[in-house]
């Protein structure tokens, strides 16, 4: 309730902010406009984005939506025709000094974590982002509030804009818990030295909690980590969760990512007094981009591998180790005068996925568990501008239980159609 | 700009074309033929209730709601997947009952032993001196027909074996039943009390309500109104004291009965190929369908899809014994420790995609194929094993493909 009040307070005064400085001068809004493809490292997305400036006023304001139309089908069971509103976000920057930076996201986001339990409550209203940036040398910031964990590439590169599919990719969304983000503090740098660059991420932060292992959707499932609301405040273990990631970017070759996160997820004290081990969660995933000069081909990957401590003689439901990955293939086809947008631009496009949520085999039996899906995703994309896009796709999708059984809810093929909007603002 | 216009009238076209009939375009439904998901067939208010269950059946549970802190699965789909037999790896134990004297090992925990914990609790043992049994989950698809066989009928097939040749000598269950069991309109109790039971591996339990709370009990941790207490670990001395705040209510408890009392038979797959229907023959012959009967017919009941209808579950609901190969040493009610409830072969040929491809059949699932369950039977159905392993490899193949089509 708290944050939703903030974010109507924050809506309406940004609102009478744009209001008055309109009827004064309409022109003293500039659109500071970025082509949204080009990143110069993965680590930047969060300030390449399209910001509205006014003069020399040191806040800039922007933002993203995201809806679209689905229609999916499993087994020959649908729920028919879905209009679904996922995101809206806003942001809002400030150069406190010229070494001294802030930026806030507050974002409205239906079914965030795709758990069961959470999908009913709703949408919901959240501060994604909210941190200081402390610039001491270009090798050496401080960065400290709501930050987003660095981990993999599409955690903080997930705006909806920059995409050609409607869908997030599974395994960052629901095998990794993009978005995920935390009250904490670190560190970063970044240093460029002819065609190459190179980054760094270090943060402490809150954590996960016990949910991970313990949910509504019945496997290991970081994202359960996201419905705790107590999280932006105190910590499940008392433990810091360690993120770090380095980047390193050959302008001909494309940009390669390695990442971790390590967090002791479980309440094991009470009032001080233990009462369990301390259990351990951890995530290693590496991501690459690049764009192939002669076809401009952009492909994107990133796969990940999640490991969890279980406690002992806890159901096999649950993984102690997961895999997943995407890779894109988006491959411009025109680019040109369109309906008298100047640089518009069609894409085609193809996203594959996988992930096993449980990698390993039955104690039982010695066979193997399952409980993974792979798709295919091809699509077509028309962006006017390069902050905007609309998108058809469409999805085919094998989903198995633990056993391997394809017969059940949610089971067996899946097919759909989504055709979608996003834009910044 | 002739080419612009059409452009975007193909454009619009194409949009609306595929908006308009893309449900035409998605997977098509299951061959209700290989799948046992499904109801039978209700009224728009029993499908709502259907539904309601179906949501809970699946549903996993947590700390949160309910679950353990001693439990074997999460949720009714984790062992029953697609209302199919279980998996090995949601295989329970039950310990400390050797004869019709009952369990005493109650204080200790049993009947079930609740192999996982939520984390900071101890796991569950058994007890010294106590034997036990692991069981592997049934079907669930078509019980609620099970109910409906009237005792009349079960006592009728019991009568029939008296001077069965082969020795086949199979008996009713008859166990008490808790207090809130209602018995049947149509029941016939022994002149103890005890009355005739039929769900289980023993046919211990006398009917869905019963399986439904004692599954959320002795399975999940999950009290109920029917049954109050959660399951304890006695290593722990954390045994309750008195009966909790129910962590299911009767509402969400009662759609699950519901549920699996509404769901359809398994349906049998190419009944009318030449080799099926020789095999049925051999299944005839080698006198298999002593126990394993191909028809019975349900009794009354208000849900339309279920009352006076004629099945084919190939069991007659007794316990046999089944020799020393299949005996654990543990039993219920007044089965003895190697006699065990004929189980219904419906599903059978289903059975392997719901565990992975491979065969996990028998109490236990210790047989990995057809034919080594067929050869693991004793006792009572000895002779009908003699006769098996003397079939010429035509009818025995014919046989297999018989059961692989139930």
């Amino acid at each position: 309730m708290k944050i939703r009040l903030l974010f109507t307070s924050l809506c309406m005064s940004l609102a009478s902010f744009l209001h008055a400085n309109a009827q004064i001068d309409s022109s003293l809004l500039k659109n500071g406009t970025k082509d949204t493809a080009k990143n110069a490292l993965t680590m930047d997305a969060i300030y390449s984005r399209p910001f509205l400036k006014t003069g020399k006023f040191p806040v800039s304001i922007g933002g993203y939506i995201e809806s679209n139309w689905q229609y999916t089908g499993t087994s020959g069971i649908s729920v028919g025709n879905q209009f679904q509103f996922r995101r809206f976000s806003l942001f809002v920057a400030s150069s406190i000094t010229s070494k001294i930076k802030f930026l806030s996201e507050i974002e409205y986001e239906n079914d965030p974590t795709g758990d069961p339990a959470d999908a009913k409550s709703g949408g919901r209203f959240e501060i994604e982002y909210a941190a200081l940036d402390i610039e001491l040398h270009p090798l050496l910031n401080i960065r400290g509030g709501m930050i987003v964990n660095p981990i993999g590439a599409f955690n903080q590169n997930h705006d909806g804009p920059k995409w050609e599919f409607t869908d997030r990719p599974i395994a960052m969304t629901q095998m990794l818990p993009d978005t995920w983000s935390n009250t904490g503090f670190g560190i970063y740098g970044k240093e460029y030295t002819g065609k190459w660059m190179f980054g760094y991420e270090f943060y402490l932060t809150g954590g996960l909690n016990d949910s991970i292992i313990d949910n509504a959707a019945g496997k290991t499932f970081l994202p359960a980590a996201n419905a705790n609301p107590s999280r932006f405040t105190s910590s499940a273990s008392g433990a810091p969760m360690y993120t770090g990631k380095l980047s390193l970017r050959n302008t001909k070759v494309g940009e390669l990512g390695l990442s971790f996160m390590s967090d002791i997820y479980n309440t094991w004290a009470v009032e001080g007094a233990p009462v369990d081990d301390k259990r351990v969660a951890q995530v290693y995933d590496i991501d690459f981009n690049t764009t192939l000069p002669w076809l401009r081909t952009n492909i994107i990957t990133e796969c990940a591998w999640v490991y969890v401590q279980m406690p002992p003689n806890y159901t096999q439901q649950y993984a102690n180790k997961q895999f997943g990955g995407f890779i894109d293939i988006v491959q411009p086809v025109f680019r040109g005068r369109v309906f008298g947008w100047d640089h518009a631009t069609i894409n085609l496009a193809v996203r594959g996925e996988y992930v096993d949520w449980n990698v390993g085999n039955f104690a039982a039996t010695g066979a193997k568990m399952y409980n993974d899906l792979w798709s295919i995703m091809p699509a077509i994309s028309f962006r006017p501008t390069p902050q905007t896009v609309v998108r058809f796709n469409y999805r085919r999708q094998m989903q198995r239980d633990i056993t391997g059984n394809t017969i059940g809810a949610a089971l067996g093929l899946t097919e759909g159609y989504s055709l979608g909007i996003s834009t910044y603002f | 700009m002739r080419k612009k216009s059409a452009f975007v009238t193909a454009a619009i076209v194409i949009a609306v074309a595929t908006l308009t009939n893309c449900s035409k375009m998605l997977p098509k439904m299951i061959d209700p033929n290989y799948g046992v998901c499904g109801p039978v067939s209700l009224s728009s208010a029993q499908s709502v209730l259907f539904a309601q269950g179906n949501d809970q059946f699946f549903a996993i549970r947590t700390a949160s709601t309910g679950l353990g802190p001693y439990f074997v699965s999460t949720g009714c789909g984790e062992c029953h997947s697609s209302d199919n037999r279980g998996h090995p790896f949601t295989m329970l134990t039950r310990f400390g009952q050797t004869d019709s004297t009952g369990n005493t090992f109650l204080a200790k925990g049993g009947p079930q032993l609740q192999n996982a914990c939520l984390p900071g609790f101890t796991s569950q043992q058994i007890p010294d001196g106590a034997s036990s049994s692991k069981f592997i989950a049934p079907i669930t698809a078509g019980v609620g027909f099970l109910e409906l066989i009237p005792d009349s009928a079960i006592l009728a097939m019991a009568a029939a074996n008296v001077n069965n040749p082969d020795g086949v000598r199979g008996h009713p269950n008859y166990s008490s039943i808790p207090p809130y069991v209602t018995p049947f309109a149509n029941a016939i109790p022994r002149a103890d009390g005890k009355y005739i039971c039929r769900f289980g591996r023993k046919a211990a339990t006398y009917d869905l309500l019963q399986q439904v709370a004692t599954a959320y009990n002795h399975d999940m941790g999950i009290t109920s109104t029917f049954m109050p207490f959660n399951p304890y670990n006695y290593l722990d001395q954390t045994a309750p004291s008195s009966p909790s705040i129910p962590d299911v209510d009767n509402t969400t408890l009662n759609s699950v009965v519901f549920y699996v009392r509404c769901l359809q038979t398994p349906n049998q797959r190419n009944a009318n190929d030449p080799t099926v229907m020789n095999g049925n023959q051999v299944f005839v012959n080698l006198g298999c369908e002593t126990c394993h009967k191909q028809t019975l017919t349900t009794g009354y009941s208000p849900i339309d899809g279920l009352s006076y209808q004629t099945i084919s579950p190939f069991t007659d609901l007794l316990v046999h014994d089944m020799g020393q190969g299949l005996d654990d040493g543990y039993t219920e009610g007044n089965a003895k420790t190697s006699e065990w409830r004929t189980a219904p072969l419906w599903g059978l040929g289903l059975a392997a995609g719901v565990q992975g491809g491979s065969y996990y059949l028998l109490h236990d699932g210790r047989a990995h194929s057809i034919e080594q369950a067929i050869q693991m039977h004793g006792g009572e159905a000895a002779e009908s094993v003699t006769r098996f392993n003397s079939l010429s490899p035509g009818d025995r193949n014919a046989l297999l493909t018989f059961l692989k089509s139930l």
